[in-house]
């Protein structure tokens, strides 16, 4: 089923590849709801996470998937670049393989690590999120969550808002979302937009109300608060009066529209706390989701014939 | 030594030759060129059959690293890698370390080159002292030393009080100064060009604009000064317009492009290769298309390597942290010769911009096959293919993105100063 045994972006993943591995999600979702959590089928594998920068929820989420499936999860923590810790990202990665790692997930704010990666190693590359290209995981959690609220993708309009320049969460959103059929709306300042990206299939609106008129789905972003004083905005003030996810502006969405964020969110910059807590909110469901997505990547990552 | 190169096509457009000739060489000098089989004896002779036998190449953009950098090149595997390419002429830029903003500096350069190089080395002077910006070199003491232009490659000149100074002063010697144009505030953080690619990948782009604000700012300084302006690297099609339209109006201005930014085009950044990564960067391919445009029409002027040896170390890292830089001294004429497979230029014009032009721009003595001139003789096959090696590269630089390819346009040998290098 799988072509590669790596799991580097959305963006290599056909449609029928990402529809798989939300349907094997279905399963350990069901095993999550279980007394007893824990299945046996990667018994005896060895998943080692190297996160150059720091993230809590990702690495527990993918620590807690290892564990459910049974595997030796083992962090190896590093919060400098190589630059900074004087061995390159070859060499650190190749330590961890001779450590003995089935699975090396990786987070580094440099883009196109995991991929550098994924041609010197012989372990499974997972991309746990790289500089402004992908977070895979994220954006397959959030189809699942989609998908079990919204069930098919065909026909559905999905706003994503906020800083998508910067977002590698966006972009596996967008890959993965146009695959599937869905019509995908971004809605940041200029400043915040990336180059061209009319091109990837997506409509562009600068203003927050025309974007999430008629959508289904109201996904925001989080917002680095260094944005401010590098000049993309004047203030976190104007931000949220300009693109902060209010009360009134969710009612501009469908009447059945789900809200959805990554976390960590920053409350009164890009969205209230009042839809934040709503009853349209499915951002905890969408952490719990996050470990049965990652335990079917890592699970049929571990079924690709090597 | 007595050298005869026979059976070869000679091409010369300083004399405006081209046909079967055979070029006698003695004492380091070109003694003449003769009928078939009519030059005199001679102790070496190079069989140049199916061969065009041209001026050496002359780069007048190498960056050698030596002083300061040899782990990354010297001027010795520079050199060498220079006539490997087909060039036995190479002009260094001055960001080495220390900086060649001083006659020390350059005489080292000339000194370390005659004794271990395998070509003439030109330096080119710092425009500031330390390429900061801020004081000019001593123009004249640097030129006395053997110093054929001015630039502060890579660290351009950002005020443009200075600039202006620099091109007004150097007008005392009619020596160009030479722009890397680039917006360094503009540019700040950027690894590749800004655009769809950029986007796809999650890289940090550079627009196009940090190259075109600055080419726009010296073009006008250089009509306010009438100073000689020489623009590097010319990476977008809209500093082709622009430089275009500047010689229309009769602005003092020459430019000069590389093989990478007429080969390739951004998409290849999908591999996060960083031996993609350059400054300016790879572009798209309609600049692709306007650098060819300016090439044909005569706005670029020359064609130069922007060779920039890397170790490896520097480049088997993270693409954000990767040097900038590409090796491009043994496969420049090759990729540039497709340029004439392609009906871009005919042969003529293109031996014209890697030879005779730079040399005229620059005032050097070279560039011709005529009687009394340096032996300086480059032999190509330009019907027989290559794959590239980098492995086998003569300069330590093997950061290059033509790694396999299959180019055509073999050098054979290469004659500097009467020395002869076989390579087959």
């Amino acid at each position: 089923m799988f072509k590669s045994k790596h799991l580097l972006g959305i963006k290599e993943l056909s449609p029928d590849e990402i529809n798989h591995i939300l349907d094997t999600s279905s399963g350990f979702r069901d095993v999550l709801r279980r007394d007893i959590k824990k299945v046996p089928p990667l018994r005896g594998k060895t998943v080692i996470s190297l996160f150059f920068e720091p993230s809590t929820r990702t690495r527990t989420s993918f620590a807690l998937a290892a564990k459910r499936l049974s595997a030796d999860d083992v962090n190896f923590s590093v919060t400098s670049s190589s630059v900074v810790k004087g061995e390159s990202i070859q060499d650190t990665a190749l330590t961890i393989q001779a450590l003995g790692a089935d699975f090396v997930v990786i987070r580094h704010k440099s883009s196109g690590v995991p991929h550098i990666l994924s041609k010197i190693l012989n372990a499974s590359v997972v991309n746990a999120g790289d500089g402004a290209n992908e977070h895979p995981t994220q954006a397959l959690l959030d189809l699942f969550t989609i998908r079990s609220h919204k069930k098919k993708f065909k026909g559905l309009t999905v706003s994503i808002i906020g800083d998508i320049a910067h977002s590698r969460v966006a972009k596996s959103n967008i890959y993965g979302l146009t695959k599937l059929g869905a019509h995908v709306r971004v809605i940041c300042p200029p400043t915040l937009m990336p180059a061209e990206i009319d091109k990837m299939g997506v409509e562009v609106f600068h203003s927050i109300d025309k974007g999430v008129r008629n959508a289904d789905v109201l996904m925001t972003l989080r917002l680095q608060l260094e944005r401010q004083s590098t000049g993309f905005l004047p203030s976190l003030r104007e931000y949220f009066k300009l693109y902060g996810l209010t009360q009134e502006r969710l009612g501009l969405a469908k009447k059945n529209a789900i809200v959805m964020h990554p976390g960590p969110m920053n409350r009164g910059v890009e969205i209230a706390s009042d839809v934040a807590d709503g009853p349209q909110s499915v951002i905890l469901e969408q952490v719990t989701n996050g470990i049965a997505v990652r335990m079917a990547v890592l699970y049929l990552l571990a079924g690709v014939k090597k | 030594m007595k050298l005869v190169i026979k059976n070869g096509r000679v091409i010369d457009p300083s004399q405006n030759i081209d046909g079967y000739k055979d070029i006698y060489v003695e004492k380091g000098k070109i003694q003449g060129l003769y009928a078939q089989g009519k030059a005199p004896k001679a102790s070496k002779i190079i069989d140049a059959s199916k061969c065009i036998v041209i001026p050496g190449l002359v780069d007048m953009h190498v960056h050698l690293r030596e002083p300061g950098f040899e782990h990354k090149e010297t001027i010795q595997s520079g050199t060498t890698a220079a006539a490997r390419g087909g060039f036995t002429s190479v002009c260094c830029m001055p960001n080495t370390n220390p900086v060649n903003d001083t006659i020390s500096v350059t005489e080292f350069i000339i000194d370390r080159a005659r004794k271990v190089g395998s070509c003439t080395v030109f330096p080119i002077a710092a425009i500031t002292k330390g390429q900061m910006g801020e004081e000019l070199t001593e123009l004249e003491a640097l030129m006395k030393a053997g110093c054929i232009a001015f630039s502060d490659d890579g660290r351009p000149v950002a005020n443009s009080l200075i600039m202006r100074r620099a091109l007004e002063y150097s007008k005392i010697f009619n020596v160009p100064i030479i722009s890397h144009c680039e917006d360094a505030q503009l540019s700040e953080g950027g690894v590749m060009n800004e655009g769809l690619v950029s986007t796809i990948v999650g890289l940090q782009g550079i627009p196009k604009a940090a190259e075109e604000i600055m080419v726009a700012r010296d073009l006008a300084l250089c009509e306010l000064t009438g100073g000689r302006l020489h623009i590097a690297h010319v990476s977008t099609k809209g500093s082709v317009n622009m430089i275009r339209n500047a010689k229309a109006r009769g602005v003092n201005v020459t430019a000069e492009t590389c093989p990478h930014y007429f080969s390739i085009h951004d998409e290849s950044l999908i591999s996060y290769d960083t031996n993609l990564k350059v400054n300016p960067p790879i572009r798209t391919a309609e600049d692709m298309a306007g650098i060819k445009e300016g090439v044909k029409d005569g706005t670029i002027d020359v064609i130069a390597t922007d060779h920039a040896p890397h170790h490896i170390d520097d480049k088997n890292i993270e693409f954000d942290a990767a040097a900038f830089g590409i090796s491009g001294l043994e496969t420049a004429f090759a990729l540039s010769y497709h340029l004439v497979t392609e009906n871009v230029i005919d042969l003529r014009r293109l031996i014209t911009m890697m030879s005779l032009t730079p040399c005229k721009l620059l005032n050097i003595s070279k560039g011709t096959l005529s009687e009394g001139a340096d032996a300086d003789i480059t032999v190509i096959n330009t019907e027989k293919t290559f794959k590239v090696d980098a492995a086998k590269f003569q300069s330590k630089g093997r950061n290059t993105p033509f790694n396999k390819w299959v180019l055509k346009g073999t050098v054979e040998h290469t004659v500097s100063m009467g020395r002869v290098f076989d390579w087959s």
